[in-house]
This record gives structure tokens, sequence and C-alpha cells, in this order.
């Protein structure tokens, strides 16, 4: 073989690796989310479901199908998408998968001001706390920024002032919450981890349209964004107009996380997991964003499935992300303080 | 290739916040040779160079190539005639060679192009000059030293610029593998009539490897020229602030600096050194 068949046949390779798994997750998603529209306290058959989908009258499926699962299973697939998406934007960007938004502070803004609005302000409008959490994460990520920023921005630096940022909002959220009145708990608890259980058409449809216009958005950042993992420098070099497209992903990849927060709440470790399990399967040199973004969705899905079904009592969705992603982190820390490195 | 791309830096003052690195600093780089810029630590000769790869804007003066200043011309543009290799290039975890490579090809992608017959030709050029075509489907972190650096500059290569940049290409690396790795790019140079500018710290390879040596101090030239003409022990005085003498290296021809130090100073001092108690 000479070299430019082996060169070749490496591009080929990989594209096709990335293709299967695309594929596969994408099967897989489709697949969950059938099975989270059949499967609950009563069974429903494809066929079933499906008139429902197609706007006929089915006794008793129209109700639980159509108004409990169907929004519910939506807004799982779109939020776990937009953390997935958002997630791994972040940890690509700043080199580091500790650089998720959940980590540094970006989702902890928008529930400090979705908890504030509706235990201190007594808001009771959806879109009203949904404006709120998202103005404060992007306020949130600008606080992040500017406190990091000297000579442009490293991302240890943003990542550790991240963290202490969100440990200074999420005491923010338990102060409130420890304050609040005990009718409001059950609304403002779902700030705190995230839940699907208040599914409803209109929380899907802001989130819906967030997604349509700003993954485009991301997307045409991916290879940009793959070039940046080379370094700022060498990026630079090669074309890249670091700042323009860091500004870009930043405000793209925030307003999905806040868009996501807004109607689910922040649904814990999402945006974490999502970016290193993709890197996992598709192999390091293809664009993650596609991949995350379906692990994403997949992730939320299946959690929210086990949290209804696999226990006693009805789970919101965060507290298993929750566990899965504390689990992650824990091992992620140990490994990197292995191999001698630090953050 | 050819060498007739012109970069020169005019009257430029660099500086990072309130701290001034460079001041009004000219240079003219001789196209088709090697050019080698030499100083002491955080004599501002590394930021020179990100000046000159438009990785910082001047806050007076300005680079210019082929008489238009570099900062206005569109990066990508830039990209196809000018590359670099930062002192400290990341790996993402895993990525093979010939993928590494390949991302050199970036300024001549178009959004949502397809890859080309001659992307894929390019990269294989740059594996073979480099001697890395066997190591193309190994994954960058698993090379050694001298291996992994030899696979940056392939990507710079993969890149097809007349111009390459290069901030200390050699550091980290043993003897054999500086060596190596100069001697590929003196190949460059002599074959490709690649025009090269590197930052060095090893004066002696300097010397051996530059057609025009530029000792820097203090964000200013102290000289530039061919080595045999600029390097003498008053030079290093200057630069470096150390004793030395300056021979002809049996070797190359060139100069060859041997350090005086306080000890082991043999036959080259006569009077004992006064140490301070």
């Amino acid at each position: 073989m000479s070299v430019v068949d082996v060169v070749v046949a490496g591009r080929v390779r990989r594209a096709w690796r990335w293709r299967l798994v695309v594929t596969v997750l994408a099967v897989a998603v489709v697949a969950a989310f059938s099975v989270s529209l059949m499967v609950g306290r009563t069974f429903y058959g494809p066929d079933e479901v499906l008139r429902v989908i197609a706007g006929q009258t089915v006794p008793g499926a129209s109700f639980t199908v159509g108004v409990l699962r169907l929004p519910r299973a939506v807004l799982a697939v779109l939020t776990g998408f937009a953390f997935g998406l958002a997630g791994v934007t972040f940890q690509t960007m700043l080199r580091n998968a500790l650089a998720a938004p959940d980590i540094i502070g970006i989702s902890s803004g928008a529930s400090v001001a979705a908890v504030f609005a509706i235990l201190v302000l007594d808001v009771t409008s959806a879109t009203t706390v949904s404006v709120m959490a998202i103005l404060t994460a992007l306020a949130t990520a600008a606080l992040i920024y500017v406190l990091a920023y000297k000579d442009g921005v490293v991302g240890t630096r943003l990542i550790l002032i991240g963290i202490g940022v969100s440990a200074i909002l999420q005491s923010l959220v338990s102060y409130l919450i420890v304050r609040a009145a005990a009718w409001d708990l059950q609304v403002a608890m779902r700030w705190l981890t995230g839940s699907l259980n208040a599914a409803t058409w209109s929380r899907v449809l802001p989130l819906a349209g967030a997604i349509a216009v700003l993954t485009p958005l991301l997307l045409s950042q991916a290879r940009n964004l793959e070039l940046l993992r080379l370094g700022d420098d060498t990026a630079a070099a090669l074309g890249v107009r670091v700042g323009r497209t860091r500004l870009v992903v930043i405000l793209g990849a925030v307003a999905l996380i806040a868009f996501a927060t807004a109607a689910a709440g922040p649904i814990a470790f999402v945006a974490f997991l999502a970016g290193p399990i993709a890197a996992r399967v598709v192999g390091p040199s293809q664009s993650l964003m596609i991949p995350a973004a379906l692990i994403g969705a997949l992730l939320v899905l299946v959690s929210d499935f086990v949290g209804q079904f696999a226990f006693g009592t009805r789970y919101p969705v965060g507290v298993v992300t929750g566990a899965l992603g504390a689990l992650y982190l824990v091992f992620l820390l140990a490994r990197t303080h292995r191999s001698g490195g630090s953050l | 290739m050819t060498d007739t791309h012109v970069l020169r830096v005019e009257g430029v003052t660099l500086a990072y916040g309130e701290h001034t690195v460079v001041e009004s600093l000219d240079l003219l780089v001789p196209p088709g040779q090697i050019t080698v810029i030499i100083g002491a630590n955080a004599c501002g000769k590394s930021t020179l160079l990100r000046a000159m790869a438009r990785l910082l804007a001047p806050r007076q003066g300005r680079v210019v190539l082929d008489g238009k200043d570099l900062h206005r011309l569109p990066t990508r543009e830039v990209a196809r005639t000018l590359g670099l290799l930062p002192q400290s290039p990341v790996a993402p975890e895993g990525i093979t060679v010939a993928d590494l490579v390949a991302r050199g090809r970036h300024p001549y992608r178009r959004l949502l192009a397809r890859w080309t017959a001659e992307d894929d030709a390019a990269v294989a050029r740059a594996l073979e000059l480099t001697g890395t075509a066997d190591l193309a489907d190994r994954p960058v972190d698993e090379l050694s030293g001298g291996q992994r650096q030899r696979v940056w500059i392939a990507m710079a290569l993969a890149q097809e610029t007349d111009i390459l940049l290069l901030d200390e290409p050699t550091t980290f690396l043993d003897l054999s593998h500086q060596v190596e790795v100069l001697d590929l790019l003196t190949d460059l140079n002599r074959e490709r009539g690649t025009t090269i500018v590197m930052v060095l710290h090893d004066l002696n390879l300097a010397a051996r490897y530059a057609d025009h040596l530029v000792a820097v101090k203090a964000g200013r030239i102290s000289a530039a020229g061919a080595p045999e003409a600029v390097l003498d022990a008053r030079l290093v005085r200057e630069v470096f602030a150390m004793d030395s003498q300056v021979i002809t290296d049996p070797v190359s021809g060139r100069p060859l600096v041997l350090p005086i130090s306080r000890h082991h100073c043999g036959v080259a001092r006569r009077e004992p050194v006064a140490v301070a108690v």
C-alpha cells in the first residue's frame, strides 16, 4: 500500500465509525422514545400510540399517551439533546471534561433565578420563570467569563472560577428553599435536580424552537472547535478565528442550557456525562457534537424511565442522572489524579 | 514552491498588558533561508515569533507579508502562506498520526466541502517527508518525543506554506533527536525552498543551522547576519551576560561558543576568579 492509500483508508475508517455510531444512537433514541410512550402503569400497543399521535381519539390512551407520556418523552429527548450538545461544546472548547456547563455554574445560575422567582417573587407563570432563568444563565456565563479573563480565557481558570460560582449559587438555592413555605417547595424542588413531571407542550415549544436555531449555529463551528483542541495558537495558525469561534460557541451553548433548564430544571450531570461517553464510542478524532446530543437524549429518556418505574416511589429524572454523574465524576477525578495530571 | 513571499517586521512594539516586551523592532526575514532567533530567557524572542504568526497584535508598527499588513489579511489566506508550530501544541487524546497531520489541511477546506484527493496527497507527502509514514495509524500519545515532534512538523507541512515559523522545536528532545529535527527542517529548506524562522535555545545548534542569525536582547535586536559574521564573544557577553570563547566548530566550520564558568575555566582565564563571600 502506498502512503496515500494508508491515509485514505484511515480517513474512510474513521468516517464509517462515526456514521455507524450516529445511526445506532439515533435508532436507540427512537426505540427508547417508543418504549416510553407504550410502557407505563398501563400498556398501550404501537397501533394505539400511533393513532393518538395521528390525532384520533382513543379511549384512555388519548389522555395517558397524548397528554401525559408524549410531551414528557418529547421533553426528555429535547432537554437531553440540548444538554448533551451544549456540554460537549464546552468540554471541547476548554479541552477539559470538567468544563461542562452544569459543573461550572451556568445551570445553577438558571436555577437560582427560577427558585427566586417562584419562592420570593411569587411568580406563577412558567414563561416568566423561564425567561428569568435564561437571562440569569447568560449573566452567570458572562460573570464567569469576566472573572476568568486575563489576557484571554484559559480553561483551568475558568473551570475553577465556575465551580466557585456554582457553589455560591447552589448555596443561594438551598437558602431560598430552606426559607420557603411548604406549598411552594414542590415546585421549587424541581429546580434542584431537574424533573420532567411538569412536562406540557407549552414547555416543549420554546425549547424546540431554541434547538432548531442553535443546533445549526453550533454545528457550523464544529470544524473550528475540533481545531481548538490542538491549542489556541495552533488553531489560530491554521486560520481559525479563535476569539470569534469562542464567542459564538459560548453564546450558543449557554442559550441551549438556559432554555433546557427553563423547561425541565438543571437535569443533573447530563451535560457533563454525554461528551465523555460520546468520545468513548466515536473515537478520538471526529466531531462529538451530534453523538453527544443523541447520548444526552438517550440518557434523559432512559433515566426518566428508570426513575419512574424501577423503584417503589417515582423519582425525578435528575436523581437518577445525578447518581450516575456523581460516580463518573469520582472516576474521572481519580483517573486524572492517577495519571499525574491536575485539573 | 517559491521563495517570493516576504515577511517583514516594521517598527513593532509588543506588550502583554502593561508590560512592554518588544519595542520598535525591525526585522526582514530573508526569503528561502533559515533564520534563527536567539536570546536569553524572557528577552521577547517567542513574543516576536508570535507576532510574526499574527497571534499577537502589535501595539505599534506592523508585520508585513508581501507588502500587506498581516493583521488585515484574511486569516485563512495567511494560513496558506505562513505556518506555525507553537512551543507546546496539544494532541487530542488518542488521535492518530495521519488524522492529526490531516488537520493541517484546514486552510484549504471550505465549509461543507468534501475532502479532496489533493488533501490526501498532501497529507501523504507530509508523512513521507518527515519519515512518519510508518506511524500513520498509531496514536500520537504513544510516540516518543522525537517522533511526536516530527508528526507536528508533518502537520505544519501538510499546510503547504512557503514560510514556516517554529517556536523552540527542539525543546524536551535529547541531542540526537534535536539534530534529527533540525536536519529535517534543513532538508525542507534546501529541497523545497521553504523559508524557516525558528527560536532556538542552544547557541551552538543555532550557529550550525542558521543562514541568518538574529540575537535579541530586552526586546531589541543586538545583531543580525550570517553566524560567522555576527557571533563572537562580545555578542555573547552582550546578549547572555556571560563570558565565553568562540572558536570554529571543527565539524561544521561554524562558530562554536564555549561558555566560561566560574569553575572549569581552565586555560581560558589566567587570573583567579574573585568570589564574593
